[in-house]
């Protein structure tokens, strides 16, 4: 008790000032007996803090890209024939995988009519294509179909080998 | 009497885009109007070379006499020499050579570097004259001058404006893996060409403008096929058609407002009518799952002409300038595209495949009746001068072992034609332009 602990060296103390002669000590401070206070558990070990300063490497995948592709048509048709249904098939997996990638595609003519007319003969080759992505899941807004009638031609030969190269599609990135 | 006119504007703009461009005027190609073939009835015409032509930098006699006989209604009598406007011919020596005209002329630089054109024609027959000219002008007016004598001449003699004055619009191509294409701006024998657009990417269907100001056409300069119109004398253009898919084939309102377009915006090809100052809605005329397209307007502006395949292959059929019922109008052959109406609605001149050659033809609307025009195969693109008597058009002649794309000019009755060739490249495209300016009186 901290109230007769501070009496006892009030006490004390004025014993040792009121008498200034040597005063034989015949008491001795009494000693306070108290029950031990319990000792709270001592707090658990901090955890082990691990500060990794490794660096693992990570290679970042290269953009997605549509591989561009060619599709030929006959002479006077905008038929997509059936050997080019793989060629098509892979694009449409990319174009449907990666849903932000867009495909531009343009149709051809060879250089045999009138330039209007060929444009739209090329058009009618695009649209063809266009068609068979979409119904292989591509979506309208990843294509453009546009035509370039006679006026790009891969070959200016007008042989008939020529003519079946001008006779095209390209599908690309726009 | 002296009389002057406003000085046409020379185009000197050339839109220069990545690479080597051309000089914008064509001073170094040549055009060599070769006039072959013999009209029905032909008048002819002596003209004598002008007092002081052969120091002046235009031959304004050659220019008049090449113009009258590309024109198909005349015919040069040769040997008329050292006569000018002063002089009072020798009729007999003059009627003995075969003419019933005689042009006669001088062609003086004045000290202030301006030329002093004077010119008279004669009635040989009468020995009467027929009327003169006095002009002062420019050195660079010097070939307009020319094409506007030879305009006075042509009416004055049948009654009839001719077309000497007016400009051609046509398209170049240059040789090579990096071709270059110009949209070129001419006097109508192709002399005096203006550049008024160079591109790296090909340009198609140019199409003169009801006021002769403007022209629209189809640039591939986006990588795709996109309509513009073109202010000639500015270099200024706006895009009218840039919507997704293809745009193209324009052609003109005859008031000047409208445009009717090919778009495949809603896929295929089909044709639509749009506002030629651009912005708004396009208006959908024609609607079919086939192809649709090279629409032009009827003179009286209230049908369109236009390609179709819908019977199975390309035709030529009419309908409403508004949409609506399209009637058949070509039956020769099954492909026929490419239709030029003619000033007065009655002839519709073609492109027509005829056992795998590719031919102009004209065709009477009247009575159905179709005439091949041209010893040709690989015709293309016509257009009708503006008075009607003349079809240019562009076709591909033997030139040093390859075919060469050339310009031609025919008579109505494939009689008298005028061929125009570059030194180099090829050239395409035509579109004849309208009157144009004042005419001599």
């Amino acid at each position: 008790m901290k109230h007769s602990k501070i009496l006892l060296l009030a006490f004390s103390a004025a014993l040792l000032v009121a008498c200034g002669t040597k005063v034989p000590i015949t008491e001795q401070a009494p000693v306070l007996e108290r029950a031990p206070e319990p000792v709270a558990p001592p707090p658990p070990p901090p955890p082990v803090d691990v500060t990794p300063r490794d660096v693992r490497p990570v290679e970042a995948p290269a953009p997605a890209v549509l591989k561009p592709a060619i599709v030929y048509f006959d002479f006077d048709s905008y038929v997509v024939k059936p050997e080019y249904q793989g060629v098509l098939e892979a694009q449409a997996k990319f174009l449907t995988v990666n849903r932000t990638a867009k495909v531009s595609l343009g149709g051809h003519t060879d250089d045999l009519g009138g330039r209007e007319y060929n444009l739209s003969l090329g058009q009618k080759r695009a649209d063809a294509v266009k068609r068979s992505l979409s119904i292989l899941g591509v979506n309208e807004s990843q294509m453009e179909a546009v035509s370039f009638g006679k006026e790009k031609p891969a070959i200016t030969a007008t042989d008939d080998e020529a003519r079946a190269k001008n006779r095209r599609v390209e599908l690309s990135a726009p | 009497m002296t009389t002057h006119f406003s000085r046409r504007k020379i185009i000197t703009q050339a839109a220069s885009l990545a690479g080597i461009g051309l000089a914008s005027t064509n001073s170094a190609a040549q055009f060599r109007v070769e006039v072959s073939g013999i009209g029905a009835s032909q008048l002819p015409i002596a003209i004598a070379a002008f007092k002081g032509d052969d120091l002046a930098p235009q031959k304004i006699a050659a220019i008049v006499q090449a113009d009258l006989l590309r024109s198909g209604v005349f015919r040069a009598i040769e040997g008329v020499t050292g006569l000018d406007e002063t002089n009072r011919p020798d009729w007999s020596r003059i009627r003995a050579l075969g003419a019933d005209t005689l042009l006669t002329g001088s062609n003086n630089r004045l000290a202030d570097g301006r030329y002093d054109v004077r010119c008279r024609l004669w009635d040989a027959v009468r020995g009467a004259e027929l009327g003169v000219q006095n002009l002062v002008v420019t050195t660079a007016e010097l070939r307009y001058t020319a094409h506007r004598i030879a305009d006075w001449i042509h009416e004055k003699l049948t009654g009839e404006k001719g077309v000497a004055a007016t400009r051609i619009a046509y398209i170049s191509k240059t040789s090579g893996a990096t071709p270059r294409f110009n949209l070129w701006v001419a006097d109508s024998d192709g002399e005096g060409a203006n550049s008024a657009l160079a591109s790296g990417e090909p340009i198609i269907s140019p199409a003169w403008s009801p006021n002769g100001q403007q022209l629209a056409y189809v640039s591939f300069e986006s990588r795709k096929p996109v309509v513009y119109v073109h202010e000639v004398a500015t270099g200024r253009r706006r895009v009218v058609a840039d919507f997704k898919g293809s745009n193209s084939s324009p052609a003109w309102s005859p008031d000047g407002r409208n445009l009717v377009v090919t778009l495949s915006r809603d896929g295929g090809s089909q044709i639509f009518l749009l506002n030629a100052l651009g912005g708004g809605e396009p208006r959908k005329l024609s609607s079919s799952l086939y192809i649709d397209t090279e629409a032009v307007f009827s003179t009286d502006g209230q049908s369109l002409y236009f390609v179709s395949d819908r019977g199975g292959s390309p035709q030529i059929y009419r309908m409403p300038a508004n949409g609506g019922a399209a009637q058949r109008i070509s039956f020769s052959g099954n492909y026929n595209i490419s239709p030029a109406i003619s000033p007065n609605g009655k002839q519709l001149a073609f492109i027509s495949r005829i056992g795998g050659a590719f031919k102009l033809v004209l065709q009477d609307l009247a009575s159905g009746t179709v005439q091949p025009l041209t010893e040709t195969a690989a015709d293309e693109s016509p257009s009708f001068s503006a008075n009607g008597r003349q079809i240019i058009y562009a076709t591909q002649i033997s030139n040093g072992g390859r075919w060469q794309e050339a310009l031609m000019t025919t008579t109505l009755d494939g009689r008298v034609k005028s061929k125009l060739t570059a030194a180099l490249g090829d050239i395409r495209e035509p579109d004849w332009g309208v009157f144009q300016g004042s005419a001599l009186k």
